[in-house]
């Protein structure tokens, strides 16, 4: 039986997945993206710096990573430096980004599935339910008093408020053009980094008593699945523990397991914290989670090269040459009827292999015991994708605090420098769903050809021309799914925390 | 009232920055201005099949659809088919939907400026051919037509920028829940007239470099932005300068130019967005309303004018001068 679920809603963008059913479990699975919108094309002819503008327009909830990503290759094109107040600055604005949009997905993506009518009786529905039933919906209203979630209308006026340090750092949010090639065009004075301060502390207070019941700290330091089961246990309160005991009842570890190898492109630059030298050292190139690519089988990490990146299209409405291609030499032109096409996003591959991104892979990447020890068995979760990235919450906030204490009012925010007329670079960027890739060749001063590899084309990749299915076409497989409604499928889905505007751009 | 939210060739940065309203209940504050949102692709319970029973209900009539607001530009492309977005789980292109459902709608609203003009899904070759809801950059016509009127008798109300401001969107949609919105209220482009009349140069931080033209030279300077980085703050019309965004930001707060992104075609300035296109060394854009004799007249004699502390100051990125500390009394 074949099952086609659409629109699939609460992921960002629109998204069709088509199911092969077989005994009350998907056989087969294809992830559409249905939308393209064609910026590479777009992009063509412009001027290198006319980017700045329109990539963090590919998404409206990436959208600094998409600017990050292109002041990154627009200055490594140039080969330019970023001053360490530059380096902090922009950290502080990803990771604003980045920390916003986990929580996002936690509160109004994925946990409102536990809230639906399938989960009625369960011991723990009447506490999902109260807490996270969807924000809006057409159904009439029904738990008496409080029709819809609490939790959302907590959580957005503490999510706005965090929100205004991209408000200091870019301007607004989204789509700011603070970023630039040398750094940041908005210097931080010595007033402005009180209230960053002030900020980030609001931030840790509503997280350690609302979605953690702890401190961050000791949430960080679980260092495998037996600690974080016996932290679940205890009675202390917190969405993350009502989600912990959801997940022991589903078994929320058995869903959605694909992968083996995940993919981080490195995020956050490191030397940004001040150290030893008082705040003036310079960003050393290194990274706070390293780069890599982490094979759950033998435990190894093996280096990233953004040479090792091509993208197939054999299953994309887009025509050009049938070999895979590396980004500096991809071809976007859309062709809408193509047979064996399903979806317009094109199959990225690291040398040649499936990869899974996102919070999960940069921590496993990095070597943090939870997150590998949550990957036991080769294989990542529902549960793992989900704890990953709220333990990144409980480890980056701390890191913000040591940025914005690093900060140096009066020394500069960004350099400065001229485009050549022929130069090429890449971008590598850790978005909140993953490794965010822009290649840019620059010819004549104009761009010549801008590639973007998101971080959901990864994941949410077609079949590739032998036929490999996926990231999500591949943990889709063997979801139980009785029917359309199928709870579990949603799950699996938007544990990788989609992002389909980013996927086609 | 029912409100139906639909996106299509856009980001979703408009549904992104209305989350970040500063409202301590968002959606309790639009519930109870009688606003239930029957259906929005990020936020509802619905999914799928359940998702299209909304949608049809409200295409047969069975459901009165109130608000219908859509995010993103309309893609009539390849060759009028619409396949460059096929909403997921119909085989039917999104315009197809926005066409049905525009037609039942009682007040229908372009959520920003890609849904109002096409925005930046139509810059370059346009390569979906992208167009607004009932404009085509700044002419009248896109996918409803110039003679479109919702069931209110209203053109299509454009809440044009990009993004959108979240108060902007809110103040929008509670003037429709409280009905008071008319037509004289929007602007001859369909912006409401309440952020529209009002220009992002007011309230500009910048303002005193501003009035000595001491403008800066490369980003992160302190100064003006409109000689030399292409800042059109004096033209753009928005109140991005008397909102807030985010608690205290705005392009300019935030160190960098206007783009005049609720202009339509803002997408395709004709010039690199950061460089100030100037003939004879005098910007081709000037201030809205100001004769361009004046403006050079004016711009010489404040250069000449210009004190050595917003000189200065204008092309570092922190202040380097402090104002002078002055009694201000009379004795």
């Amino acid at each position: 039986m074949r099952l086609t679920v659409g629109p699939f809603n609460r992921v960002e963008g629109d998204l069709e997945v088509s199911l092969e059913l077989a005994e009350g479990r998907v056989a087969e699975a294809w992830v559409a993206s249905p939308l393209y919108r064609g910026f590479e094309q777009i992009l063509r002819g412009k001027d290198p710096f006319d980017a700045l503008v329109f990539v963090p327009r590919i998404c409206g909830i990436c959208s600094v990573s998409q600017s990050a990503a292109a002041a990154a290759a627009l200055r490594a094109a140039m080969g330019l430096a970023v001053p360490p107040n530059g380096a902090r600055a922009a950290n502080l604005l990803l990771a604003c980004e980045n920390l916003a949009d986990h929580l996002t997905h936690f509160y109004l993506f994925f946990m409102p599935d536990f809230a639906r009518a399938a989960y009625a009786g369960r011991p723990w529905f009447e506490r999902a339910a109260a807490r996270f039933r969807a924000a809006v919906g057409a159904a009439p209203p029904r738990l008496p008093g409080g029709e819809r979630g609490a939790a959302a209308a907590q959580m957005l006026p503490a999510r706005a408020v965090f929100m205004r340090l991209a408000g200091l750092l870019g301007g607004k949010w989204p789509h700011t053009l603070s970023l630039q090639p040398g750094g940041s065009a908005r210097a931080v004075t010595a007033a402005e980094k009180l209230r960053i301060h002030a900020l980030l502390r609001e931030f840790r207070a509503w997280l350690e008593a609302s979605l953690f019941g702890d401190t961050l700290e000791a949430f960080a330091a679980l260092d495998g699945s037996a600690a974080l089961w016996a932290w679940a246990d205890e009675r202390r309160g917190g969405d993350l523990r009502l989600f912990l005991e959801i997940a022991r009842d589903l078994e929320l570890e058995r869903l959605g397991r694909a992968g083996g190898l995940f993919m981080s492109v490195g995020a956050y630059a490191a030397g940004c914290d001040g150290g030893a030298r008082g705040g003036r050292a310079p960003p050393g190139g290194g990274h706070l989670f390293a780069p890599g690519v982490w094979s759950a089988a033998d435990g190894a990490v093996r280096p990233f090269d953004p040479a090792d990146v091509t993208e197939d299209i054999s299953h994309a409405w887009l025509d050009g040459p049938s070999s895979p291609a590396p980004p500096f030499d991809g071809h976007t032109l859309p062709a809408a009827r193509k047979e064996g096409a399903y979806t317009w996003c094109k199959a990225p591959r690291w040398q040649g292999r499936v990869v899974e991104c996102g919070a999960l892979a940069r921590q496993a990447v990095a070597g943090h015991p939870l997150a590998r020890d949550l990957v036991a068995g080769g294989a990542g979760s529902v549960l793992a994708r989900v704890v990953a990235r709220l333990l990144e919450i409980a480890r980056v906030l701390p890191e913000m605090e040591r940025w914005a204490r690093a900060l140096v009012p009066g020394e500069p925010f960004c350099s400065h420098g001229a485009m050549p007329d022929e130069a090429r670079g890449v971008g590598l960027v850790e978005a909140a769903r993953g490794a965010l890739g822009h290649w840019l060749v620059v010819r004549d001063g104009r761009i010549a050809n801008y590639q973007v590899v998101a971080p959901t084309t990864w994941n949410f990749s077609p079949r590739d021309a032998a036929g490999t299915a996926g990231a999500l076409e591949q943990a889709l497989a063997g979801t139980p799914a009785a029917g359309a409604g199928a709870p579990a499928v949603q799950h699996v889905v938007r544990s990788f925390d989609p992002c389909m505007v980013c996927t086609v751009h | 009232m029912n409100l139906l939210w639909l996106q299509s060739g856009g980001c979703g940065g408009c549904t992104l920055s209305l989350l970040c309203s500063d409202a301590r209940d968002l959606f309790g504050l639009l519930r109870d201005a009688g606003i239930d949102v029957l259906w929005h692709p990020s936020l509802s319970e619905e999914s799928g099949a359940e998702a299209l029973e909304v949608l049809e209900a409200c295409v047969a009539g069975d459901m009165p659809l109130d608000i219908l607001c859509v995010e993103g530009a309309m893609l009539r492309g390849p060759h009028g088919t619409g396949r460059f977005h096929v909403l997921s789980g119909t085989g039917r292109p999104m315009t197809a939907w926005v066409g049905d459902l525009a037609a039942r709608a009682r007040h229908t609203v372009a959520v920003g400026s890609c849904a109002a003009f096409g925005g930046v899904t139509s810059a370059g070759i346009n390569p979906t051919d992208a167009c607004g809801l009932q404009y085509e950059g700044a002419e009248a016509g896109g996918l409803l037509g110039e003679e479109y009127r919702d069931g209110a008798g209203l053109l299509v109300i454009n809440v044009a920028g990009c993004p959108t401001h979240p108060g902007c969107v809110v103040e929008m949609l509670l003037s429709l829940a409280l009905g008071s919105l008319q037509a004289d209220d929007l602007d001859a482009l369909g912006r409401p007239r309440f952020y529209a009349d009002q220009l992002v140069h007011h309230g500009c931080a910048r303002n005193e470099f501003y009035e000595y033209k001491a403008s800066a030279g490369k980003p992160s300077d302190l100064g003006c932005l409109m000689e030399h980085l292409g800042c059109k703050g004096t033209q753009a019309h928005a109140d991005c300068n008397l909102r807030p965004w985010n608690g205290g930001g705005s392009c300019t707060r935030g160190g960098y130019a206007c783009i005049s992104c609720t202009e339509p075609g803002f997408e395709e300035p004709g010039h690199p967005f950061a460089r100030t296109p100037k003939v004879a060394g005098i910007p081709i854009g000037l201030p809205t309303d100001m004769p361009k004799a004046w403006f050079v007249a004016l711009a010489a004699l404040s250069k000449s004018a210009t004190p050595r502390r917003v000189r200065d100051n204008a092309v570092a990125d922190h202040a380097v001068v402090t104002p002078a500390i002055r009694k201000t009394g009379l004795k």
